[in-house]
């Protein structure tokens, strides 16, 4: 914690390790976005005579168990978990800058209650909660994203919560409360640049969480169900024909580790 | 003692929520509950509307909401978990059984953390810039990247497909921990070492350290005499904070590797609408945590008495 206050310039280092952390999400998304329109092809279509073939025009990545082209899946693949992910990190996001500014502004039961309510959920593992709340809500997507929502808003929540006490309580605040600006003025000009780095940090960490949650829950089988490219699912499907077709494995596992790589270093550093 | 009590404030908040919780998710189930818990039961082919309603009578599924979430938490507290919907075995014979193999599984996996992370972590403090921190950096940074169900994934790939070294799933041998436990150790270890790393180089740059090593001791002196202690003070206190990882862990490996243990247990409830297991196992995962971080805190009392002050 005091890290991140004392020493404000280690910079080019975590520079550069942002940088390469931002060109590694970016080329996970251009495959992503761009790899169905430069080779045409369905993520669904069975070709079962194709089974396990290696790598072709048609399909740059080869074929899985069924005939189904690797490279296609793989890009749906990333259709369908990082944008959850950032809409659950944007609703954590929401919530948190609220109800954290909201407690810091309030003080009283506000605050209390608030607090009592994330420490227990912090008590909670992550992905039990999102394992209760996919077979509470209908829907694959919407469980996962409003369980991981839920998981997710309490570091939002505390991070600002902390920031904002300490920001309010400063002379700069009183002066501008003084001079009688309100408090959507107050919070623009003094509240949140203090806390924009962090939320940007803690956002990429989130959206880290987030995929590698969908992914975990994928490959136990409690995730998205069968034909649905999703990574996990994709990873466990194609385990034991790992000897066949090494490639084939590969492919979901690579892309995960480069897009968790890549959000973790743009995160920049922090201790866990 | 007031961290205990807020410890147990919290505790207390854990059991509320999950009991609310799984009461909303006994509700809300979709598709008919009774007809699933049945088909759980019986088999699939053996349900028809007669054992279902058999089934919807004997759990109370209807009636109003509120006396019944009342009478839910009633339960809680008398620590009824009731019976599994499955097996139809009081729900605390089952976890008895489970929390055995998870805990064996997570001491193991800890314990390998702390002998492959902090002690590199140290050399690596003990020389900054240097090689070895250079390379932790990188290696630590890759390794937290790695989800432990990929790393589980590529140890089975690596050690037990290719190599055929270990066994990829089973229960009951010291050789079956081993792929299991490295899965959740690797994780836990690339965060360790680097607390202990920074924790070394900020107590290596102290002047008592350096008053230690002009007063005559050799670095292994004053590592053990002056070193030790301090750095494990944030090291334990991250550990309560790793334990959610660690939990999040077991529950993905054990699935994975087919550990008989809580976090097996609480995919297979989900997955079959158990909800008295599913709250007795997010319970007793819930709750674990904050038992575990209790401990924690008087543990770093003991080893930093400045913090009980």
């Amino acid at each position: 914690m005091s890290e991140t206050h004392t020493s404000p310039a280690p910079a080019p280092r975590l520079d550069r390790a942002r940088a390469v952390g931002a060109a590694l999400v970016l080329i996970v998304a251009a495959l992503a976005i761009l790899g169905p329109l430069a080779v045409a092809g369905d993520p669904l279509a069975q070709s079962l005579s194709k089974a396990l073939a290696g790598p072709e025009p048609g399909a740059p990545l080869g074929y899985d168990q069924y005939g189904r082209s690797i490279f296609h899946r793989l890009a749906h693949a990333l259709r369908l978990s990082p944008p959850i992910a950032i809409a659950s990190v944007l609703t954590a996001v929401a919530a948190g800058l609220t109800l954290g500014t909201l407690a810091a502004a309030r003080g009283g039961w506000t605050d209390r209650i608030l607090v009592t309510l994330t420490d227990a959920l912090l008590a909670l593992p992550g992905l039990l909660l999102v394992l209760i709340v996919l077979a509470i809500v209908p829907g694959k997507v919407t469980g996962l994203w409003a369980g991981l929502s839920l998981v997710l808003w309490v570091e939002f929540f505390r991070l600002t919560r902390a920031a904002t006490r300490d920001t309010l309580a400063s002379p700069a605040v009183q002066a501008s409360r003084l001079l009688g600006f309100g408090p959507g003025y107050i919070f623009r000009t003094h509240i949140w640049p203090e806390i924009a780095p962090m939320m940007l940090t803690a956002a990429a960490f989130g959206t880290a969480t987030a995929i590698m949650a969908i992914a975990a829950l994928g490959y136990v089988h409690v995730g998205f169900g069968a034909p649905t490219p999703e990574l996990g699912l994709m990873m466990v499907d194609l385990l034991p024909y790992w000897r066949e077709a090494p490639l084939a494995l590969l492919s979901p596992v690579t892309a995960i580790f480069v897009l968790l790589l890549g959000l973790t270093l743009l995160a920049g550093s922090r201790e866990t | 003692m007031k961290v205990l009590a807020a410890r147990l404030g919290q505790a207390v908040m854990v059991a509320v929520l999950i009991g609310t919780a799984t009461f909303v998710m006994m509700r809300s189930l979709p598709g008919d509950a009774a007809w699933r818990i049945a088909a759980g039961r019986y088999g699939y082919d053996n349900v028809d509307a007669a054992s279902a309603a058999a089934v919807r009578e004997e759990l109370g599924l209807d009636g109003p909401a509120l006396p019944a979430l009342l009478q839910w938490l009633g339960d809680l507290v008398r620590l009824d978990f009731g019976k599994s919907l499955v097996t139809g075995q009081p729900v605390t014979a089952e976890l008895a059984h489970q929390l055995g193999a998870s805990a064996a599984l997570a001491l193991v996996a800890v314990v390998m953390s702390l002998v492959i992370g902090p002690p590199l972590g140290i050399l690596a403090g003990l020389r900054p810039g240097g090689l070895l921190d250079r390379a932790l950096l990188v290696v630590s940074t890759g390794l937290k990247a790695v989800p432990q169900f990929l790393m589980a994934l590529v140890l089975i790939v690596i050690l037990a497909v290719q190599f055929r070294l270990l066994p990829a799933a089973g229960h009951g041998e010291a050789r079956h921990f081993i792929l299991p436990a490295l899965a959740l150790a690797t994780g836990l270890a690339a965060v360790n070492a680097r607390i202990a790393r920074d924790a070394m180089a900020r107590i290596a740059d102290m002047q008592f350290w350096r008053f230690a090593q002009w007063k005559g001791l050799s670095e292994r002196q004053t590592l053990t005499r002056h070193g030790l202690r301090n750095v494990a003070v944030p090291l334990v206190t991250y550990l309560g904070l790793q334990f959610v990882t660690l939990v999040e862990g077991v529950i993905v490996v054990e699935a994975v590797f087919g550990w008989p243990g809580i976090g097996h247990a609480l995919v297979h409830a989900i997955f079959s609408r158990d909800v008295p297991m599913v709250q007795g196992t997010a319970l007793v995962l819930g709750l674990g945590f904050v038992l575990v971080n209790a401990g924690i805190d008087l543990a770093v009392r003991r080893l930093d008495p400045r913090a009980a002050a």
